[in-house]
């Protein structure tokens, strides 16, 4: 049996599968526990978290999506055996087909119909002339130019009603759920529409909805327009900034998930026993503080890179090259993260120690290992969680800068770093190429907005302090 | 205090071998010399020979630890370690791939570096305290609400726009300012203006929402109901008692990255091209110029040491109830 | 009256969601000019809110909902607050609990004092500086401290500066919130005498919040009883002590423990009080009262005046209740001591080294500890007394092992704890238990409560299989007083008091000969601490334990233990029979201590002095019987009658 593609998994897929997985037992550990919900329950009653929750949701569908990579089959010459290709896909790129497919020449406005260049054109009557040409692609579908305005707000307006049927469908099938619960119809849409308790829930559905609504304009328009123009080489920028979203989530989620061991072992180890433990940790982290971070990772990503071009044997596609540079970059930027949490783990470690139960759990003779696992470790889990969704935003932001400075992911890699970094050079020009920077800097700026909001009320709800206020 | 400070230093010694080691040990054991030169040589000229003359030129033509064709001392004196790893504790730092000497161009491009980032320094600490102040004293109206979340939004745009950002508004749009270039002396004010700006704009969403935090920390604690016990108007007891032992912490934790003002920032100088430490550093990351990159990671390092020296020692100066000991 | 502080129907709410909580729901007090009332309760009562409102400073959240506050006739909830500033520490002053903390730690006490004679008098340069060190002194404090920061003066110090800034703007009436709760015995008396005398000298109003009864008996004129945002009861002083009606009153008098009730149970309230957000009907106590009946859940009880100055909230003011008088306190049999002793104590040493200089040399050591040896038998309850910082609490974890001794040594039946290790030593570690302080910190919250419970078991008795330890554990809770289901619950979940008896049951778990109960109730309002003394004393009689008992509360201690230990300075200075150490104390200190205890009237003047000496005996500087040998040579407890005792009067 052979398939008409391969899965493929990289290094960062399978990084990121084991994510999911960890994240699927953390929510099925915290369900069976009452007291480790609770804190949950005060994000959910959170309005502005909540729909920050909802935009983080998406992103990440994006992001998953991405990351389920394959390679096609090549077409198949009769008698030989089924081959494939040498270039990775994603179910994104499947699903973003359109987009992917659909290059123009070079730079084009968004919506644009002619390119940003321009070129010297054979007109029908044989003459030649220098002018903006047509675009292959964007609007081609327009036999009169002037038509674009009328067919642009007639296609957002198809989309938009095809969102909010969706949306409609959503809240329905919520109410009825409500009402098959024994409730009857007025009471459920009372309790959706007015119920306190249900505000925040109100909150993320209409930003669901909401985004329903965008998402349907999107597909409509996208499908015939480059919406957000095209870059130098003529690839779609939306499209790009779609593929952007993978890489930008990688460098925020897998560099906790590498870091996180160390700085979890190392500072409560530090805490716990202190004595010679805590003076060599400290030394260590005050050895990797002492670097300049950027320095730090451009250090070592100069050496990775070297490593990469002399070993190129190593790797069978342009995607696994490009891959580990993203994991090794996520592994450099949690060796120069872990020293915060470390600190502040080892700080918080020193006092749980010193409490009551711990002196208790001694009396009992009860083991290191343990007083560890059942008495430090869960009392030091807010932190850890607090500290993670914090940096995951500055993370996200850091690769753009590292990206500028030709130390951060591959260039041929999908990322808003390398779109920003494209487009600087092009600022000079005349009219301004604008719509690269404005892709990168909306999409980033809305992912980090949202991680912000989010981070703020996962603090509120699990800081202890903040609760006695 | 004085037996504080030299143990200080000399427990900076051990940081700074651990520093020296991990950097040799990342561009010479890793990534040893003949990976570089084929780096630099490019593909195409990759052979035998050109590798070992790019090594000669450049120095790097010797063993890492211990060099069997010397005699005596030099068996581990003539070697890669002690040239270019242990004489960095001297200062020493050699020259770069275009053969100039690294240590000459750090001294004579630290003073733009340190134009552009003291200035961005103090200005940034006032208006970060100032904004803090203003919403702590409004705390739980709207205007409180409305700053923390002009706070978020400023803190969720990356660095790298406020800089094409202020260059296009500021620079290209409005001809307020050069969108870049530098001059030394006075006459070169006008360059600095839009960098400070940028700089200052940049940091204002984070440090000043978490200046808010620690001023509202210290608002809830009990000596602040005394000094309203006594009478005392609401100003000064903000101003007096609250931001009194609030500077604790934001002076001794700004006073850490002063040392380091020195090596400048590298986005903004390579936006708006200083000629300063940080383009310089960054201009050698792009040209791969492994010996300027391991000066400055010494360098930073050192740097860091006398930040945190410097920081211990600012306690003593504004908390009373510090002695070193 | 248009002369005093007047304060009519207070209510305090807290915007808590669509819900509206009212930790002070009605209070109504009076001080005259020159007078002194207490307002006493249990934590929680709403009595610090009630302070905090008159000043006008309730933290973020809270808001005066009602009633109306006079001070000589002026409106003070009615003011501008430009106006209520100059009210604040002018006319108005409040002193409050914890010195450590409400002193400014970067400001000079004199720079702190000025501040407050500036805004109200007017006062600056060398007529402030003369002021100042007037205020100090009469406060008891030398002028010299006035350079000084918070940080180098101890409790009492710091408690005294702060009277003194709220003395700066000469104050018609001093609020004083639990002034002395922080401070140990000693330095408690002095701190009210002073404050006694400084309301005589300059004809302040004092209102007085405690928790202490007999810190309001030696202190106030007037007193309320306040209970869940109430005013119970309201009575002149003699009348109050002598003839208490509430049955709230009568309970708080009667759950105290004391000589007289040694060999008593100790009567208790039943449970708690009610966390703030009960909804009441009907009167607020009955949930506790022994003497409710059904008028007292149809109908809250107004504020009846009994007679002229004697208010009550209780029905039984108006009319008799139907039904019988309540049964007198049970007579508990005393435990018996064996002979032999259970834990021998030799010498015991703990120090920590102070480093120094360039390479951190050890250039001496704090003696925490300094060469202790006790006896306790089984069955014994052993008290150990002593102020903060005389080493109780360490020896208490040296005796554990769970702080390593500098020297000497600790048998446990017949072995030597220090010699054991490894399998032995966990093995030992059963023998021997200990129950701490601070009920919210003894338990871990994110373990249910039958996982803490089975803890011990598991570690120390791995053979004890799974369903015995479930069944082990149920009993464990009943024993304590707990229904079987709290094993399913998280600590949070259970009030100071169930959680402290869980603690208790923690370490009876592996059942344990020897229980050190390190100050087990000085968290805990008084009428839980009776619930934890009975269940200790059931506890020692059914299982003939033997209590290290820990505490710095000689009521408790005359209470409950056969002998006392008294420590000072990381030393043994006496010990004996309870009885009689307590009815005839030797060493000055013990008579000190004994001296201090509130509830028998402010002491005569005592040398104040916190220091000690480094040579000789620690305790000569404060000794009022001093001799010159005191300041030469420690001396060594040695016997003297019926007991041992430290000290060159004796021997």
């Amino acid at each position: 049996m052979s398939l008409p593609f391969q899965p493929e998994i990289l290094w960062s897929d399978a990084l990121l599968f084991v994510l999911l997985a960890a994240v699927s037992a953390f929510v099925l550990h915290v369900r069976r526990h009452e007291h480790l919900c609770v804190p949950w329950l005060r994000v959910a009653q959170s309005r502005i978290g909540m729909a920050a929750a909802v935009i983080l949701a998406v992103y990440a569908a994006i992001g998953v999506l991405d990351s389920l990579h394959f390679r096609p089959a090549l077409p198949a010459e009769a008698g030989q055996p089924l081959r494939y290709g040498n270039e990775v896909r994603s179910v994104l790129d499947v699903v973003a087909e359109p987009l992917r497919t659909r290059v123009e020449k070079t730079y084009s406005e968004p919506f644009a119909l002619h390119l940003y260049a321009k070129e010297n054109l054979t007109l029908a009557d044989g003459r030649q002339v220098r002018d903006y040409p047509r675009l292959k692609h964007g609007g081609a579908h327009l036999a009169d130019e002037r038509e674009r305005a009328g067919d642009i707000a007639r296609r957002a307006i198809v989309g938009g009603l095809w969102g909010a049927g969706l949306a409609f469908g959503l809240w329905l099938l919520l109410g009825l759920s409500q009402v098959r619960r024994g409730r009857g119809v007025a009471t459920a849409t009372a309790r959706m529409l007015h119920a306190q308790e249900w505000a925040a829930w109100r909150t993320a559905l209409i930003a669901l909805s909401l985004l329903l609504v965008l998402g349907g304009v999107l597909v409509q328009l996208a499908g015939h327009y480059h919406i957000l123009g095209t870059d130098k080489v003529g690839q779609d920028v939306f499209y790009l900034s779609l593929k952007s979203i993978r890489t930008g989530l990688l460098i925020g989620t897998l560099t906790t998930l590498i870091m996180l061991p160390f700085a979890l072992f190392l500072g409560v180890a530090a805490g716990y026993y202190g004595g010679r433990v805590d003076d060599l940790i400290q030394y260590v982290y005050t050895t990797l503080n002492s670097i300049p971070g950027v320095l730090l990772i451009a250090a070592a990503v100069l050496v990775a890179q070297v490593y990469i071009e002399t070993h190129a044997e190593l790797f069978d596609t342009a995607a696994a090259r490009s891959d580990l540079r993203l994991v090794f970059l996520c592994a450099i930027l949690g060796v120069t993260s872990w020293t915060g949490l470390a600190r502040l783990l080892r700080g918080e470690t020193l006092k749980l120690r010193e409490l009551e139960y711990i002196q208790a759990a001694r009396a009992f003779g009860v083991t290191h290992l343990r007083i560890l696992s059942r008495h430090i470790l869960p009392n030091v889990g807010h932190l850890v969680l607090i500290t993670v969704v914090i940096d995951f935003s500055g993370l996200v932001l850091a690769e753009a800068v590292l990206s500028y400075v030709g130390v951060g992911v591959d260039p041929a890699m999908a990322s808003w770093g390398n779109m920003i970094n494209g487009a600087r050079l092009e600022l000079a020009r005349e009219p301004m190429v604008w719509w690269q920077l404005a892709a990168a800097f909306l999409f980033m700026f809305v992912l980090v907005l949202s991680a912000n909001l989010f981070a703020d009320s996962v603090r509120e709800a699990f800081d202890p302090r903040a609760e006695q206020r | 205090m004085l037996a504080y400070i030299v143990r200080r230093i000399l427990y900076a010694i051990p940081i700074l071998i651990g520093v020296n080691l991990l950097t040799f040990a990342l561009f010479f054991v890793v990534n040893t010399p003949d990976d570089m030169a084929r780096i630099h040589l490019g593909a195409k000229h990759v052979t035998p020979e050109a590798i070992e003359r790019w090594k000669t030129e450049h120095g790097y033509d010797k063993p890492l630890f211990f060099n069997t064709a010397a005699q005596g001392v030099a068996k581990v004196g003539d070697t890669l370690f002690v040239d270019k790893s242990l004489k960095l504790f001297a200062f020493s730092f050699g020259q770069a791939d275009d053969g100039r000497d690294i240590a000459r161009e750090i001294g004579s491009r630290m003073w733009p570096s340190l134009a552009i980032a003291l200035p961005t320094f103090l200005v940034g600490l006032l208006a970060y305290i100032g904004f803090a102040l203003v919403m702590v004293f409004f705390r739980a109206s709207y205007l409180d609400f409305a700053g923390v979340v002009l706070c978020v939004v400023l803190m969720s745009i990356s660095g790298l726009f406020y800089i094409i950002g202020g260059q296009f508004l500021l620079g290209k749009l409005w001809h307020l300012v050069p969108v870049s270039g530098f001059e030394p002396g006075w006459a070169g004010l006008k360059f600095l203006l839009l960098p400070v700006l940028v700089g200052v704009v940049s940091g204002l969403g984070d440090s000043s929402r978490f200046y808010r935090t620690l001023f509202l920390e210290e608002i809830h604690k009990d000596y602040v109901r005394t000094a309203r016990a006594k009478g005392l108007s609401e100003r000064v007891v903000l101003f007096r008692h609250v931001l009194g032992n609030a500077m604790i912490p934001i002076l001794t934790g700004a006073v850490v990255v002063i040392p380091r003002l020195f090596l400048g920032s590298l986005i903004v100088e390579s936006f708006f091209g200083i000629p300063g430490l940080g383009s310089y550093t960054i201009d050698a990351i792009q040209a791969q110029d492994f010996a300027i990159v391991r000066a400055m990671v010494f360098l930073g390092s050192v740097l860091y040491i006398l930040g945190l020296l410097l920081t211990d020692l600012s306690y003593t100066v504004v908390d009373p109830r510090v002695r070193l000991e | 009256m248009t002369s005093g502080l007047l304060l009519r129907d207070l209510r305090v709410e807290i915007a808590a969601g669509d819900r509206r909580l009212m930790p002070v729901d009605g209070v109504s007090l009076e001080i005259g000019p020159h007078e002194c009332v207490a307002l006493l309760g249990e934590s929680g009562c709403g009595k610090s809110l009630t302070a905090l409102a008159l000043m006008r400073l309730l933290p973020d959240g809270l808001a005066i909902t009602g009633g109306e506050a006079r001070l000589d006739g002026t409106d003070l909830f009615a003011l501008p607050e430009r106006a209520m500033q100059t009210v604040r520490g002018g006319r108005l002053a409040m002193v409050f609990q914890e010195p450590m903390l409400s002193l400014n730690p970067v400001l000079t006490v004199a720079r702190q004092i000025a501040e407050a004679l500036a805004v109200h008098r007017g006062m600056r340069g060398g007529a402030a500086k003369a002021e100042i060190e007037r205020l100090l002194l009469a406060v008891g404090l030398p002028a010299e401290l006035a350079a000084s920061y918070p940080f180098q003066l101890s409790g009492g110090q710091r408690q005294r500066a702060l009277i003194a800034t709220m003395l700066a703007g000469e104050p018609r009436f001093l609020i004083a919130d639990e002034p002395t709760t922080a401070l140990d015995v000693t330095v408690q008396a002095q701190i009210l005498r002073l404050l006694k005398q400084l309301q005589a000298e300059r004809g302040m109003g004092l209102l007085l919040i405690t928790h202490d009864l007999d810190v309001a008996r030696d202190m106030a004129d007037r007193v309320a009883i306040m209970y869940a945002g109430e005013v119970v009861e309201w009575a002149a002083r003699d009348v109050l002590y002598g003839r208490p009606f509430h049955p709230y009153t009568q309970k708080l008098f009667s759950v105290l423990p004391s000589t007289q009730r040694r060999g008593e149970r100790l009567d208790h309230i039943p449970g708690s009080v009610p966390p703030l957000g009960t909804a009441f009907s009907g009167c607020r106590f009955q949930e506790r009262c022994p003497q409710v009946w059904a008028r007292c859940q149809q109908e809250a009880p107004g504020l009846y005046e009994l007679q002229a100055g004697h208010r009550v909230r209780c029905h039984l003011a108006v009319e008799d209740r139907p039904g019988v008088a309540q049964a007198k306190p049970s007579i508990v049999a005393g435990a018996t001591a064996d002979r032999a002793p259970l834990l021998q104590v030799r010498g015991l040493a703990l120090h920590f080294p102070i480093r120094r200089g360039l390479f951190r040399r050890s250039v001496g050591a704090v003696k925490a500890v300094d060469g202790v040896s006790l006896e306790l038998r089984a069955g014994e309850t052993l008290a150990l007394v002593g102020e903060s910082g005389c080493g109780k609490s360490t020896l208490a974890r040296g005796i554990l092992r769970l702080i390593e001794p500098t020297a000497g040594s600790v048998r446990l039946g017949d072995e030597e704890v220090g010699r054991l290790s490894g399998e032995a030593l966990r093995k030992k570690r059963a023998e021997m238990q200990i129950v701490f302080q601070d009920p919210f910190a003894s338990l871990n919250p994110r373990m249910r409560v039958g996982e803490v419970l089975e803890e011990g078991l598991q570690a120390l008795r791995p053979e004890v299989g799974k369903a015995e330890r479930k069944e082990r554990v149920a009993r464990l809770l009943e024993q304590v007083g707990l229904d079987a289901s709290a094993a399913l619950r998280y600590p949070h979940a259970f009030s100071g008091g169930q959680r402290q008896r869980i603690a208790i049951a923690r370490a009876l778990a592996v059942a344990p000969k020897l229980l050190i109960c390190d100050e087990p109730t000085s968290a805990l309002d008084v009428s839980v601490q009776a619930q934890i003394l009975n269940l200790l004393k059931d506890l020692q009689r059914e299982h003939g334990l033997a209590y290290l008992f820990i505490s710095h509360n000689l009521a408790v201690v005359a209470y409950l233990a056969h002998r006392v230990a008294v420590m000072y300075r990381g030393r043994i200075v006496e010990e004996g029979e309870a009885a009689s150490v307590m009815a005839r104390p030797l060493h000055p200190y013990t008579r000190l201590l004994l001296a201090s205890a509130p509830g028998q009237g402010l002491p005569r003047d005592a040398v104040f002095s916190e220091r000690f000496a480094q040579v000789g005996c620690p305790f000569a500087p404060r000794c009022g019987e001093a001799k010159p040998i005191c300041a030469e040579r420690n001396p060594a407890l040695g016997e003297w009658q019926d007991r041992r005792v430290a000290c060159h009067l004796y021997g």
